[in-house]
């Protein structure tokens, strides 16, 4: 991703220029508007209830970290990104959109706090235990037939589910001949993800995951517990391979014959989501492995006749043309 | 959209709801039911007691008339143009699916063509998001406290948003159904069921 942070580029000039570029390519009839004209466009059927204006705001505000920073999110699913932006406006105690904007263009420490408001996909070891039993019944019979497995994380945050998969792998006698590559957007994220190191407070809800993800052992031989967190065992981190890739701008990097993508498309736009899968479809060779979260589909991808579902219930696919 | 909200002892209310709408209810109804990560089966529970669809929302799925819609467990339910959206973001006052995140979103899309209705429950979620409902020219409807299997939630609602309709469970759907058929906003713009399934 281009992120072009460009220090003290407050003053920047030629505001007319731009706002020429920005206006609809078709503009309605070139008439003056009347003071009465503007009135009618402020006034909300609801007072103080402006829906569109602050639609206006968030496409301003989007649009400018992407030309400013690089940035893409023009494209993310509306009311999550609108939830996401309220929580930073009313964090920082200020009053519009727009005043998010203002700090946003002229301060990249603001840019980087919402950039991780989001960008990060809160996520749990084991989590939906479901899915690895499926995934242990349906799919590891074939990845034993493979001399070599690769597995593509996409969107794994702070790694917890990689490090759920390299286990399961481990504990099939699998993992000697996998390697992960496990990516997201965020380098915050990732190179949180490399230290595996995850909050003790939890696990005890990634115990219960484990077990009930058909766990063969004791979950606490994969960790050891410290001062501030639990470390994950070094092995099962040898063959993840952490690395930032942008599924928005980035391209395939390598041919896998599972790809995992949990509840990360659902904070796309449906248009974004058919651009993705079509990443994901020329990154799988026939009969590779796609998982997606639980409330996930095929249905709106624009790909759904090529895969036959494994696990309808689990969403695991597989690639059949 | 009429946006049902229901926590502790919600089962038997949200039965008694969907057994009570008619098989022509076109306007799209949606119930967010506080419950464990791993609960299934509510789904088929209020399937057996409607004539309408009932339906475990999936990212990005259309919003139409003649369907129940049900918050998936462990995701927040929202609404996007005309479509369901879902997210994992962190859970709201230890809930996920909340009900305040599904009301709010409902008050941003639908304005005044939104009624929430909140239910029984043993916390204040929905409250808030009733609130958004009204301030955006929504309706207000919450159950009776006294007639709730745990007042809580009802009278959180009913402190944030006093003007509220409260009524007893029986005469709820009663009333939910001559809202939609008495009031010409609420009526679904998109085509019907059939023409979206055809």
């Amino acid at each position: 991703m281009a992120v072009q942070v460009e220090p003290g580029s407050g003053d920047r000039g030629g505001e007319g220029s731009r706002a020429v570029e920005l206006a609809p390519p078709d503009p309605p009839s070139a008439a003056v508007p009347t003071a009465g004209d503007i009135a009618a466009a402020a006034e909300a059927p609801v007072p103080g209830y402006h829906p569109e204006l602050e639609r206006i705001e968030i496409q301003l505000l989007l649009e400018g970290i992407y030309r400013h920073y690089g940035f893409d999110f023009r494209s993310y699913a509306y009311a999550s990104l609108r939830r996401r932006i309220w929580k930073r406006i009313d964090a920082d105690r200020l009053k519009t959109i727009s005043a998010l904007q203002d700090r946003v263009l002229h301060d990249p420490s603001m840019m980087e706090r919402l950039l991780l408001d989001l960008s990060i996909n809160v996520t749990a070891m084991f989590r939906d235990p479901g899915f690895y039993v499926a995934f242990r019944r349906d799919v590891v019979p074939a990845l034993r037939t493979y001399p070599f497995i690769r597995i593509w994380h996409a969107g794994c945050s702070t790694g917890e589910e990689a490090y759920s998969m390299a286990i399961l792998l481990e504990e099939e006698d699998l993992y000697d001949r996998t390697r992960i590559y496990a990516t997201d957007i965020n380098e915050v994220v990732i190179r949180k993800a490399k230290e595996g190191i995850f909050p003790l407070d939890r696990m005890q809800e990634y115990t219960q995951n484990y077990l009930r993800a058909g766990g063969t052992r004791s979950f606490s031989e994969y960790y050891t517990a410290m001062y501030d967190g639990a470390l994950f065992a070094p092995r099962l981190m040898r063959n993840i391979v952490f690395s930032q890739h942008n599924l928005v701008t980035d391209r395939s990097f390598a041919e896998c014959n599972v790809i995992l993508c949990r509840n990360v498309l659902i904070y796309f736009d449906r248009n974004l989501q058919q651009r993705v899968h079509k990443l994901f479809y020329e990154s799988l060779p026939i009969y590779g492995y796609l998982g997606l979260g639980s409330k996930e589909s095929l249905r709106f991808s624009g790909f759904e006749d090529n895969y036959e579902p494994v696990d309808r219930r689990e969403k695991i696919y597989r690639k059949i043309q | 959209m009429i946006a049902v909200g229901a926590s502790w002892g919600g089962l038997k209310a949200l039965r008694a709801i969907a057994h009570g709408l008619p098989p022509h209810f076109r306007v799209p109804i949606t119930f967010v039911q506080h419950r464990s990560k791993e609960s299934a089966g509510l789904r088929d529970l209020l399937q057996d007691c409607t004539a309408l669809i009932v339906c475990e929302v999936e990212d990005k799925q259309p919003i139409m008339g003649g369907y129940i819609y049900l918050a998936p467990p462990d995701y927040h339910l929202l609404v996007d143009g005309d479509e369901f959206s879902l997210s994992v973001d962190e859970p709201v006052r230890f809930s996920r699916p909340s009900i305040d995140v599904f009301f709010e979103s409902v008050a941003e899309r639908f304005g005044p063509e939104a009624v929430g209705v909140v239910l029984t429950g043993a916390n204040e979620d929905g409250a808030e998001g009733l609130r958004q409902i009204v301030a955006r020219g929504g309706r207000a409807i919450v159950q009776d406290p006294r007639t709730a299997e745990s007042a809580i939630m009802p009278r959180a609602a009913l402190r944030a948003v006093p003007e509220a309709h409260t009524l007893p469970l029986e005469r709820l759907t009663p009333y939910l159904i001559s809202l939609a058929t008495s009031d010409e906003s609420m009526r679904p713009r998109r085509g019907s069921n059939d023409e979206a399934r055809a």
